[in-house]
């Protein structure tokens, strides 16, 4: 699927996918167990508030009593990612920054989703320059992008909530779900990193800040 | 103008060339090889007493023609004063960009010249540990804040990830800071030397 499967989960079934033939169809047992399990994760997402900028105070603000995160069941931040189930980068992160939010995704234990809150988390927001990711999702993988600056925490709470479907969708006899997957260099759908270096130059303004003083 | 302008000229003469007051604050344009000698009097001589530094800054214009100013803003508590001190260095390579740090008169010029250094390039002789501050200490795309670094920096998107991923930001770290101990073998060998060594406490 444009992606390179693991050997185990690389089997007769076509790879991260679900076989809907009616010989694999899960029974009445597991999609109940699906249904308790998503039910019990969705329910209750530790969040890892890596809030860097100010969308952690809208995060916070989420969190406070106007826009109660406990009704989520988020209300216990975590900041050992070692305890927490979602990671919410909440602001802008720098160049430097980058290891440190790549180390602390790799703490934390599976199943893990993340969500990336604002536009500079998302795309690097208003700050496209020489110290500022130009979105996490080239350093870790992202479920939920919120869009805003700051997003308001009606847009923050709909975005958990469009994680909750997610992981309501998610179903146990989706072996490959929970890798961490390589781009697969054979498929149609990949595109080398030359290519996207081309499709990311610059547009609006800053195709004038590209080049060096005159 | 401010009062300490005559006593520097008195005392150092022909260091301090101009002085100019912009909206009630003074700058005084004093030579660069004499600054240390010059920040120590301020600092020290009682009817100065400019104890507290400000900033330490630097300063380039667009036209490429005019100098690069190195500036330090000196406040004394004591008299309710504040003088700006600027120190000019010709970019037309006649000059290395270096200046006389002030670090032994004033302990906070320490980050201060860490972050003019990794903004602009400007070497200050004497510092203790003049590394880059505000960037990764590998970063080498160059001083961001010249007028001819472009704004998005000089490298590729992908480029600058990947370097920024593979810069080790727990290389400084003591062992008491690094909860995990699987960084341990990322330090520098001096210091693993030094912490297996050392009674690490708890």
């Amino acid at each position: 699927m444009g992606l390179i499967a693991k050997p185990e989960h690389a089997g007769a079934e076509s790879v991260a996918s679900v076989s809907y033939s009616p010989e694999s169809q899960e029974g009445w047992v597991t999609t109940r167990l699906d249904m308790l399990v998503n039910w019990g994760r969705a329910g209750s997402l530790w969040p890892m508030p890596f809030g860097t900028a100010c969308c952690a105070i809208e995060f916070m603000a989420s969190a406070a009593s106007k826009f109660d995160l406990a009704r989520f069941g988020m209300e216990r931040m975590s900041y050992s990612p070692r305890q927490s189930d979602v990671l919410i980068c909440a602001g802008r992160v720098p160049f430097k920054l980058a290891p440190v939010i790549r180390r602390i995704y790799q703490q934390m234990l599976q199943p893990k989703w993340v969500i990336s809150m604002g536009a500079c988390a998302s795309t690097g927001g208003m700050f496209d320059n020489y110290a500022v990711v130009q979105g996490i999702d080239t350093i870790i993988p992202v479920d939920v992008y919120v869009p805003g600056c700051p997003p308001r925490p009606e847009g923050l709470i709909y975005g958990i909530m469009m994680l909750q479907q997610q992981i309501k969708g998610e179903r146990m006899s989706d072996t490959a779900l929970r890798d961490e997957l390589m781009p697969d260099p054979k498929s149609q759908l990949y595109i080398p990193p030359e290519r996207i270096d081309e499709l990311s130059e610059p547009f609006g303004n800053s195709v004038n800040q590209t080049r060096s003083a005159p | 103008m401010n009062p300490t302008v005559d006593a520097l000229r008195a005392r150092f003469g022909g260091a301090i060339m101009r002085a100019e007051v912009v909206w009630s604050e003074t700058t005084v344009y004093v030579e660069a090889a004499r600054i240390a000698e010059i920040c120590a009097w301020l600092e020290s001589d009682p009817s100065q007493s400019y104890e507290y530094l400000s900033d330490v800054t630097a300063v380039e214009y667009r036209d490429g023609v005019r100098p690069i100013e190195v500036v330090w803003h000196v406040r004394s508590l004591k008299h309710r004063r504040f003088l700006r001190l600027k120190a000019e260095i010709p970019k037309d390579g006649s000059t290395p960009l270096r200046v006389p740090s002030v670090h032994g008169v004033w302990k906070g010029a320490d980050w201060l010249e860490r972050e003019c250094y990794d903004m602009f390039g400007i070497v200050f002789e004497g510092h203790p540990d003049l590394r880059r501050i505000l960037m990764w200490e590998q970063y080498k795309e160059g001083f961001p804040l010249r007028k001819d670094f472009p704004l998005r920096g000089r490298f590729s998107r992908s480029e600058q990830l990947k370097q920024a991923l593979a810069a080790n930001p727990e290389a400084r770290y003591s062992m008491e800071e690094l909860s995990i101990s699987d960084a341990f073998e990322d330090l520098p060998a001096d210091m693993r030397q030094r912490l297996t060594n050392e009674k690490v406490g708890e």
